[in-house]
């Protein structure tokens, strides 16, 4: 399976290695801030912003590790980088908006409301008025 | 030092699954739902590919590439649901 990783020289088995191994980590830390987070606006910052980072490294690396005398680099590497890079902002901004539109509850402390900037916005707040009965 | 490595990672990418499934189980809100589902989805790319070194085969990489557009599509879509109140206007 893994028998002739010895054809890399050692600065690259070691690159690969740190790539996959804080990816790996990163992307764990995104996952802990989406379990431990008070809120939902607070949890959204966990694995929107560290996991992209962490599968981004691990992607890195893997497309090292094929592009240097394996199989050669492959096209779907390049894809899902190229797209998982481009699309994970606007889910992220996505998600955000549809939290604030339901006006999901927030930590006790928070200063102001989370809503109160969206509702400043021209013709917006005549349009959800209608959901403030779902707090 | 990566076939040592391989199976730490594996093992921290399983580890961030079951946080994401814990959140998409027990998310008090809906969108907490959503954002637990979508995260699964980027971490099970993270882990098709490190598979995908770990057989030494670029062939499973089209099934990253497939949860890729479709974690996309679908989480654009409840969020839409939503907002909007429908998917499709």
């Amino acid at each position: 399976m893994m028998g002739e990783s010895m054809a890399l020289p050692f600065w690259l088995d070691a690159l690969i290695a740190l790539l996959l191994l804080s990816g790996a980590l990163v992307a764990l830390l995104g996952s802990i801030g989406l379990a431990r987070m008070p809120d939902v606006y607070m949890r959204l910052h966990g694995p929107t912003k560290a996991s992209t980072l962490g599968v981004g490294a691990t992607l890195l690396g893997s497309m090292i590790w094929f592009g240097v005398g394996h199989e050669g680099l492959s096209a779907q590497e390049i894809l899902i980088t190229v797209f998982l890079f481009a699309t994970a902002p606007v889910s992220a901004h996505m998600m955000a908006r549809a939290a604030l539109h339901r006006r999901v509850a927030c930590r006790e402390g928070t200063h102001g409301e989370p809503w109160d900037e969206m509702d400043r916005l021209p013709g917006y707040a005549e349009s959800s008025s209608s959901s403030d009965n779902q707090r | 030092m990566t076939a040592t490595v391989l199976p730490i990672a594996l093992a921290l990418f399983s580890l961030s699954l079951l946080l994401n499934l814990y959140r998409l189980l027990r998310g008090p809100d809906i969108v907490d739902r959503i954002l637990g589902l979508d995260t699964l989805n980027v971490n099970a790319i993270a882990v098709i590919v490190l598979g995908g070194i770990y057989m030494d085969s670029s062939l499973i990489f089209e099934a990253a590439l497939l949860i890729a557009l479709m974690g996309f599509v679908s989480t654009v879509a409840m969020t839409k649901y939503l907002v909007r109140g429908d998917v499709i206007e």
